[in-house]
């Protein structure tokens, strides 16, 4: 109102935490972390027909000093566990973890010793998709839920040690 | 001076004379190894040594889950080995209880069994070239090889309501009724990939980068083929003509004209022709399928082993009688050893399946193509390059998910 | 086919023969276990026969089954001959406190891998080969998964009214 009207049109206001949100949701570069059958529809969801690339994750980054997204994309067995924690604690601040399938939510369909039963019970988890696998679709959901929570993060959240706002 | 060339493989001299070789772990977690694969190689140079691969990161206890469920409660757990050949490894499961409880399929179901199978086996045969093409350098492959993709799995949607973990083909028959544009969908398909494929034989075939990274590359004998117990395109690369569809048919590839193409080299350029040429084929056998296909149930009618339809079950009592039963109690298998191989796009798989007359399996193996051949990959890096290495295991096409059960 | 195996393996090591069967059309023979070299070695020497694939090599736990009375393990070789288009199986059975076996790692390169998965999921060792440590399962986990008395280690999931407490182990 009074002061907007005074400046020249090219000058935009709006706050701090709009602003980083606006960059940390529409260029996150995931993790390429396929474990199993749900690696296979994840890549689907990155190939022509349904094209991931526009919401801002055109590079999906071997390395995982280089993402800042983690999809965890099948089943996590016990012997692999410690090698998802360790790429998880290699990722750099800010990150965030979609857990993607009924394996990594939960265990799935396979409830016996050899699988961990969701997870989250080693890495902290932020969107969970459901789904065995979870059509393209589910996972851009998915991708959007986690960008709405993005956009209601503030700079000022204390962060934990891993990067995780936890106030 | 100390010379250095590791290109051509010379070796690293300190100066006291001493040469050393280097270790690198092409972990768990790389974007060549398809899925969760770990070899430790030990270079000379850039000359590979030893390759060795190390299994395991993704064993599910699949074989152990399917001994405590009853025989048709282990069906899904068979669709996620081999994630992109789904509807094979129910074909193989069927048959093998099928062979055990001595069950005979209407011919209608013979037929949509194979044609299912057969673009299965295009569409496995597809997701392998998208990502060999981009190990090796042409990514544009991998889109395209994905949109293929896609119209196959409309169909998978089409016929059970699932896109990859499809558990369309039971014991007895299949789950639901071939939808009523079947025909005239596969026929669409067919014919679209047919004619794309001239496309990627264009960018690929006679392109020069590509004949240098596979050709001479990842070269294994007709001998140690066999010895190696390898089977599928690797051993038909190195010219030995075994494909189970001919050797021991099953579920009526008998009455189909098909060719299986042979190899000679033995290199990773012949696996790529033959797997080509198999996807072509494969194509002529879904045509051949829906020209033959008669009508009839597509299940088969033995009360109190096989689940009666749904259509039935829902008007008639015999049949929810039956239903209810069979679902909670199961079926009593007799005591003996089956053994059923299929045709799968890796290789020769099978399911050897012990009965122990109760109604649950007393053991249920898979004989994994893909583990087996991933064992001779020590012998196919030996003595390359290491960027060989990346060429060899796309070369043999795993799935790990088949490799680790 | 059949009878030409049959023949062959009747005339020239009846000694380790202990059954032949039939079941669904499929020719087993249960052998003993010392006998597994010599016959392997008269098949691959055998040119008219020509057995030359070992297709597939696994383990069969009989624990709390009749069947157990002839040997608790039963390992099962499955044998293919390419040019004659013949599957046959070679069964033998091993006794439950410390199964062992012959390999056939010099033979078959192609036994490696199996002979190791064997090991890894039953327990049981074969005499002689050149690695025989752990493929499948993870380093810590202790015990032979595949066997019977090994539990699924099944886990009741969380409901509304259990959702607080630690999750229960069902073995």
């Amino acid at each position: 109102m009074g002061l907007e009207e005074k400046i020249p049109d090219s000058i935009m206001l709006t706050t701090l935490d709009k602003m980083v949100n606006w960059a940390h949701k529409r260029s996150m570069w995931p993790l390429g972390f396929g474990l199993a059958c749900c690696a296979i529809e994840m890549i689907s969801s990155f190939a022509a027909h349904f094209d991931l690339a526009r919401y801002g994750m055109e590079v999906m980054r071997p390395s995982p000093r280089q993402a800042d997204l983690m999809i965890v994309a099948g089943r996590v067995s016990m012997k692999m566990a410690p090698v998802v924690k360790t790429l998880y604690e290699q990722m750099p601040n800010p990150k965030w973890v979609i857990s993607m399938g009924a394996c990594a939510s939960c265990g799935g369909v396979f409830n016996n010793y050899a699988i961990l039963q969701g997870v989250d019970r080693i890495i902290p988890v932020d969107v969970y998709i459901p789904g065995c696998p979870p059509r393209p679709e589910q996972l851009m959901e998915g991708i959007l839920k986690l960008q709405e929570q993005l956009g209601r993060e503030s700079v000022k959240d204390v962060r934990e040690e891993w990067g995780r706002k936890i106030a | 001076m100390e010379q250095r060339s590791a290109a051509r493989g010379d070796q690293v001299t300190t100066t006291t004379g001493e040469t050393k070789t280097v270790t690198i772990n092409m972990g768990p977690q790389h974007p060549s190894t398809h899925g969760v694969l770990r070899v430790v190689v030990e270079l000379d140079g850039e000359r590979v040594i030893s390759a060795k691969p190390v299994v395991g990161y993704l064993h599910t206890g699949i074989e152990k889950t399917m001994e405590s469920k009853l025989y048709h409660l282990a069906l899904p757990c068979t669709d996620r080995m081999d994630y992109l050949n789904p509807m094979g490894n129910n074909l193989c499961y069927s048959l093998a209880v099928e062979k055990l409880m001595e069950i005979e399929v209407p011919e209608k179901v013979k037929y949509a069994r194979v044609c299912l199978a057969e673009l299965t086996r295009v569409n496995s045969h597809l997701v392998w070239l998208g990502t060999h093409a981009l190990d090796l350098g042409a990514m544009s492959m991998l889109l395209y090889a994905f949109r293929e993709r896609e119209l196959i799995v409309d169909i998978y949607e089409a016929c059970g309501g699932q896109r990859m973990m499809t558990s369309y083909i039971r014991i007895g028959g299949l789950a639901y009724d071939l939808p009523k544009d079947f025909d005239k969908k596969v026929r669409n398909v067919v014919n679209t990939i047919r004619k794309r494929m001239v496309d990627y034989e264009t960018l690929l075939t006679n392109n020069q980068i590509f004949i240098n990274r596979t050709k001479g590359v990842a070269v294994i004998s007709a001998e140690d083929a066999i010895n190696w117990s390898l089977s599928g395109p690797l051993l038909r690369g190195s010219g030995v003509n075994y494909d189970v569809r001919k050797a021991q048919p099953y579920s009526g590839y008998e009455k189909f004209d098909f060719e299986v193409p042979l190899g000679k080299h033995g290199d990773a350029y012949d696996r790529y022709l033959i797997r080509l040429t198999e996807i072509r084929q494969s194509l002529r056998i879904c045509e051949q399928a829906l020209d033959g296909m008669p009508e009839g149930p597509y299940r088969a009618h033995v009360p109190g082993v096989v689940l009666p339809p749904k259509e039935d079950v829902l008007f008639k009592m015999e049949s929810m009688i039956f239903h209810f039963k069979i679902i909670t109690e199961g079926f009593k298998a007799p005591t003996g050893t089956v053994y059923q191989a299929v045709e799968s796009p890796k290789g020769e798989l099978g399911m050897m399946i012990t009965g122990d007359g109760t109604n649950k399996p007393r053991r249920v193996r898979v004989r994994p193509p893909s583990f087996i051949n991933l064992a001779s990959l020590a012998k196919l890096a030996e003595g390359g390059l290491f960027s060989d290495v990346v060429c060899a295991i796309g070369s043999i096409d795993i799935v790990l998910g088949e490799v680790d059960r | 086919m059949k009878d030409a195996v049959r023949e062959f393996l009747t005339t020239n090591f009846s000694e380790f023969l202990v059954q032949e069967e039939n079941f669904r059309d499929l020719q087993s023979f249960t052998i003993k276990a010392d006998g597994l070299i010599s016959i392997i070695e008269g098949f691959l020497a055998n040119d008219q026969l020509a057995v030359n694939h070992l297709s597939d090599v696994t383990a069969v736990d009989w624990l709390d089954h009749p069947e157990e009375e002839k040997g608790r393990f039963e390992v099962i070789f499955n044998l293919y001959s390419i040019k004659n288009r013949h599957r046959f199986l070679l069964k033998v059975r091993l006794p439950a406190d410390n199964p062992t076996i012959p390999t056939l790692t010099e033979h078959f390169a192609g036994a490696n891998w199996t002979e190791r998965e064997v090991f890894d999921l039953f327990g049981v060792v074969f005499e002689g080969h050149p690695e025989l440590t752990k493929i499948l399962t993870p380093d810590d986990l202790e015990g032979h998964p595949l066997r019977r008395d090994f539990p699924l280690t099944y886990e009741v999931p969380h409901f509304s009214w259990n959702k607080d407490l630690p999750p229960e182990v069902i073995k």
